[in-house]
């Protein structure tokens, strides 16, 4: 394994010591919420999806788990979603509201996955129907769940489309329904799955600042996987990077710039600097993977 | 719905595949240009052309070549024929529609009941899926005369024989439906600590609707085949009172334009049993599903 990253700008990122994961502690990421300790998946195959992985989220933190396919990001998150057991490891919650019920959890996919038989109302309701209109163990009322599904939309845009079928929707919207459906739980954890990676640059590009404002207001905390640099850095306030064969993390950063995060910080050099640190500790990364 | 002489019928089960997501294909949409008004008047006037130049072909090369009707009668006479003897065909008639709609039924209960249970549990379906696929492979024409020696009631031995043959295009593309569900929705549904009757309810019922109403579709037509297939059994054991025993008690009378007459009205009730099904399928998922939808311009 080999040290990935030259070195960051930020004086506490942890680069260079591959695999060493600091705490979320700092200004953004207060109390941990989350602690995964030598996680590891192996599928039915064979394949060592995930070596030990060492990840600790802290409340209100944007963690993006950067690197190239096959490198067991996806894993590790439906593993912190509780889709997938691992081989090895824990996965800890330290926040007693998450240990109790995992419906504090918002997930995100790559596609927007909705009911194509169901109108846009009754897919963003679907989270709280399977819960029995429940939010967070609370019994919510028709009239309640039906504030709760409009409020879920106005958040990502999409009011007076209600009645809409998925397939009237563009591939935006889709995927702004599929976020609308993750917060109607009003979750506090997000786990986002290259959510816009299909998504044209425009689209993507409204889309993060949306995401990025949200995040704000609701002060939730963000797992997002993606394997784009630029998209990462723009979005995070730390980075995973994380080769593959076996999937393992190589290096962190953290994007110390300050939010809000808007065109302006898009385009400017302390941006690029990120990106260009983060790409090498990626390419770094790539290396160590071809040499496995 | 599309136009009655376009050819997207029999496609049931490729339909039900999962719709690509967003992209759309250009063709005639709500705004017809005229080229395209011009190829949806061809969609329906061509086949009509073909039917009646058949028709007259046929009634031409009667004529021509003196073709005694006991050997070939002419569309008239089968017409004439048709309509002389509507008062024995009709009841005929209503005796295999009665024995199709019923067996089609139980083939829906039983395929559909068959196809849930097959959904909760993988053992069950490995368990019985093959003698599924027993009953449908032997030929009916085959067993017929064995159900009809078991079972006393000439009437529930053709209901057995219909029901076998419209059962499994039910069970099978329930099954495969019921299966089919998205995975990462399941996953979803996993998340929010669904339950199996959720999963069930909300997820796998509506993901196998278009699968089911394809295997419907299919099954009403073989319903029917079965129906006849087992009357003419009976029919040669002297027992019935179908439209197949109609066709084989004027097939031993030589009386051909009404075998003809009768072999129209099976293979009308045939289509109309078709098309049924189709708009039935057509207006349950005309909402979303990409078989019932026009494509935009």
């Amino acid at each position: 394994m080999a040290a990935a990253s030259a070195g960051t700008p930020a004086p506490d990122a942890g680069s260079g010591n591959a695999a060493r994961v600091l705490s979320g502690s700092g200004e953004r990421g207060g109390t941990p919420i989350v602690r995964l300790s030598g996680v590891g998946k192996r599928f039915d195959s064979g394949t060592l999806a995930l070596a030990a992985l060492d990840l600790e989220v802290g409340r209100h933190e944007f963690v993006s788990l950067l690197g190239p396919s096959g490198c067991g990001k996806s894993t590790a998150l439906r593993i912190i979603a509780g889709l997938s057991t691992p081989s090895t490891g824990a996965v800890e919650w330290l926040d007693p509201a998450h240990a109790e019920s995992r419906t504090d959890i918002g997930f995100v996919f790559q596609e927007p996955t909705l009911m194509p038989w169901a109108t846009v109302f009754d897919n963003v309701r679907l989270p709280l129907r399977l819960q029995s209109g429940r939010r967070n163990g609370e019994r919510r009322s028709d009239a309640q769940v039906r504030d709760d599904v409009r409020a879920a939309l106005a958040m990502v845009g999409l009011e007076g489309f209600e009645r809409a079928y998925p397939r009237e929707l563009s591939g935006g919207m889709k995927m702004r329904v599929s976020i609308a459906r993750a917060l109607v739980t009003r979750p506090r954890l997000l786990l986002m799955d290259e959510p816009f990676a299909a998504l044209d640059e425009i689209t993507r590009f409204k889309l993060n600042n949306d995401l990025l404002e949200l995040w704000r207001r609701e002060a939730w905390t963000v797992v997002f996987v993606t394997h784009s640099v630029y998209e990462s850095v723009y979005l995070s306030s730390r980075i995973m990077v994380m080769a593959a064969r076996p999937g393992r993390v190589v290096a962190e950063h953290r994007i110390d710039a300050p939010y809000p995060r808007d065109e302006d910080f898009r385009t400017s050099a302390r941006y690029n600097e990120y990106c260009r640190i983060v790409s090498h500790s990626l390419a770094a990364a790539m290396d160590a993977s071809e040499r496995q | 719905m599309s136009a009655p002489g376009s050819t997207n019928y029999g496609t049931a089960a490729r339909d039900g595949s999962r719709p690509p997501a967003t992209h759309v294909t250009p063709n005639s949409g709500p705004r017809l240009d005229p080229l395209a008004r011009r190829n949806r008047a061809l969609r329906i006037v061509l086949p009509i052309a073909i039917g009646i130049l058949t028709i007259v072909a046929w009634d031409l090369i009667v004529r021509i070549n003196n073709i005694p009707h006991y050997i070939l009668p002419g569309p008239l006479l089968v017409a004439k024929s048709l309509v002389d003897n509507w008062g024995t065909l009709l009841p005929a008639l209503m005796v295999t529609l009665q024995i199709t709609f019923m067996a089609l039924t139980v083939a829906v209960v039983g395929g559909v009941g068959l196809a849930l249970l097959f959904a909760q549990s993988k053992w069950i379906e490995i368990s019985l899926f093959p003698y599924a696929v027993v009953l449908q492979v032997t030929p009916i024409i085959a067993i017929a005369p064995l159900i009809l020696i078991y079972v006393d009631n000439t009437h529930i031995a053709l209901l057995i024989c219909a029901w076998i043959v419209a059962f499994f295009p039910i069970l099978s593309n329930t099954t495969l439906g019921l299966n089919s569900a998205d995975h990462n929705l399941l996953n979803l549904f996993q998340l929010y600590g669904a339950s199996r009757w959720q999963v069930l309810r909300y997820l796998r019922i509506p993901s196998a609707l278009p699968y089911f109403l394809g295997g419907l579709r299919i099954a009403g037509g073989l319903s029917l085949i079965g129906a006849v297939v087992a009357e003419f059994t009976a029919g040669t054991a002297g027992k019935g009172s179908g439209l197949a025993y109609r066709i084989l008690e004027s097939g031993y009378r030589l009386n051909i334009p009404l075998m003809f007459a009768a072999l129209l009205l099976i293979t009308s009730t045939g289509i109309v049993i078709f098309l049924f099904f189709t708009a039935v399928s057509h207006f349950s998922l005309r909402k979303w599903h990409e078989s019932a939808m026009k494509r935009e311009s």
